[in-house]
């Protein structure tokens, strides 16, 4: 494995996540795109999605929600709206809104109403798609 | 000589003032310990965004996008940011002076220069001025949201666009320390290089010019992030503002508790002084009369 990327994530809240990774994962607005150490110069914008990488031979979760990634040869900044690691999210709270999201969306309404619960209800089911998996790999 | 009743009565003035500077200065480190978790849980956010924005100013087109634009600049914009609020201290008498300061430097340069003002202290002072305000915005402290910088930061890059003015400064305080605060110049429009962060744009930029890849295209990634970038750079300096007024506040009220407590003292020990004098004149008349009955 040659060299190591410096992955940076930030949210408005916070400095969520600055550490050199192997490899890193992201959901793309096109599609999803891994970067290894010395991609190309590349901006793109993200959409709810996960975003994984790799550290010490583990891969590690966090669900994104919008936002941009510039990928230089050595580094990855990723700006987004709301990120969350694994770890961090509550299985439990996951599980009930992805509920809600779903009578909101069966109650229906105003178009723009529906097109709301359909991304809570995305939203949702990606943390809480995250948060199981971070279960499974064991370091929750 | 002050009666001995006018005296206590200064005293009693002084610890009531005390009291009330001390109330405040508690008040404005509740307050900075709030506005300062925001500001530096914003700070990497914002400096990234810059980053990015500045690196990308390098490279892209300027004519791509009406933000990049550079315009040969004849109009220039002022933001000024003041507190609503006084009582902290040289905060907004150094925001002020800066800014007179800048705009004659820019007037000698045969620049025409417009002002928008956030707080009601500046608003105060520049309203007196002959120069012309075009936008003012008060009262947004109390209740600092990103909606704010939504509504600044959107008139100012309208105002942009449509040629209102060709460079937008913005004089601000950052907040450096509970008790420090620097005044700052900062260019917003149009975007530069920027070299004054830290996170400079690294030496990997040596490849500028080098293929760039954009997801989606260029046109559509420009038009969503640069805007954002200013609403992003707007919060930013509020809340810069924000926690270096409290900070400010307290500094300058702690100052003040301090000297009242200097004040109490010196006119307790005058009181004291003058009462023993009294009671020892008193005591010198007894003694005399009973002296002379003798």
């Amino acid at each position: 494995m040659a060299g190591k990327i410096l992955l940076e994530v930030v949210t408005p809240e916070k400095l969520l996540l600055s550490q050199e990774v192997d490899e890193v994962i992201a959901p793309g607005s096109e599609g999803e795109f891994g970067v290894l150490p010395g991609h190309c110069h590349l901006l793109s914008s993200l959409r709810i999605g996960e975003l994984r990488y790799k550290s010490h031979e583990v891969w590690h979760y966090m669900s994104i929600l919008w936002g941009y990634a510039e990928v230089t040869p050595a580094k990855v900044t990723v700006m987004a709206e709301i990120a969350e690691k694994a770890e961090d999210i509550d299985v439990g709270r996951a599980q009930q809104a992805v509920e809600n999201a779903e009578q909101r969306l069966q109650a229906g309404g105003l178009p723009s109403e529906v097109r709301e619960a359909e991304i809570s209800l995305e939203k949702a089911r990606l943390r809480k798609k995250i948060a199981d998996r971070a279960r499974k790999t064991g370091h929750a | 000589m002050p009666s001995l009743q006018s005296l206590r009565r200064k005293i009693a003035a002084f610890k009531n003032t005390q009291k009330i500077t001390k109330a405040m200065k508690m008040v404005a480190a509740a307050k900075l310990k709030r506005s300062q978790d925001r500001i530096l849980a914003a700070r990497p956010y914002a400096h990234k965004m810059r980053g990015v924005l500045s690196n990308l100013s390098q490279r892209v087109n300027r004519t791509s996008h009406p933000l990049l634009q550079k315009r040969e600049g004849k109009k220039i914009e002022i933001l000024v940011v003041t507190s609503d609020r006084g009582l902290c201290g040289g905060f907004n008498g150094n925001i002020v002076r800066k800014s007179a300061e800048f705009i004659r430097q820019c007037e000698a340069q045969g620049l025409s220069v417009n002002l928008s003002l956030i707080g009601r202290k500046g608003r105060d002072y520049f309203r007196r001025r002959s120069w012309t305000i075009r936008q003012e915005w008060t009262g947004i402290f109390d209740k600092l949201s990103f909606e704010h910088a939504l509504d600044i930061g959107g008139d100012l890059t309208e105002n942009f666009v449509q040629g209102t003015f060709d460079e937008l400064y913005v004089v601000y305080n950052e907040f450096k320390s509970a008790i420090q605060q620097r005044v700052i110049v900062e260019k917003l429009f149009p975007i530069d290089a920027a070299v004054e962060f830290g996170a400079a744009p690294a030496p990997e930029g040596s490849s500028l010019g080098g293929s760039y890849l954009y997801e989606p295209d260029e046109g559509e990634l420009l038009s969503a992030l640069v805007p954002k970038h200013f609403q992003i750079q707007t919060y930013r300096i509020l809340l810069e503002s924000a926690a270096a007024e409290h900070g400010a506040r307290m500094a300058a009220m702690d100052g003040a508790t301090r000297n009242a407590g200097q004040l109490i003292k010196k006119v307790t020990l005058y009181y004291n002084k003058t009462r023993q004098a009294a009671i020892t004149k008193e005591l010198m008349d007894i003694v005399g009369g009973a002296e002379a009955l003798k």
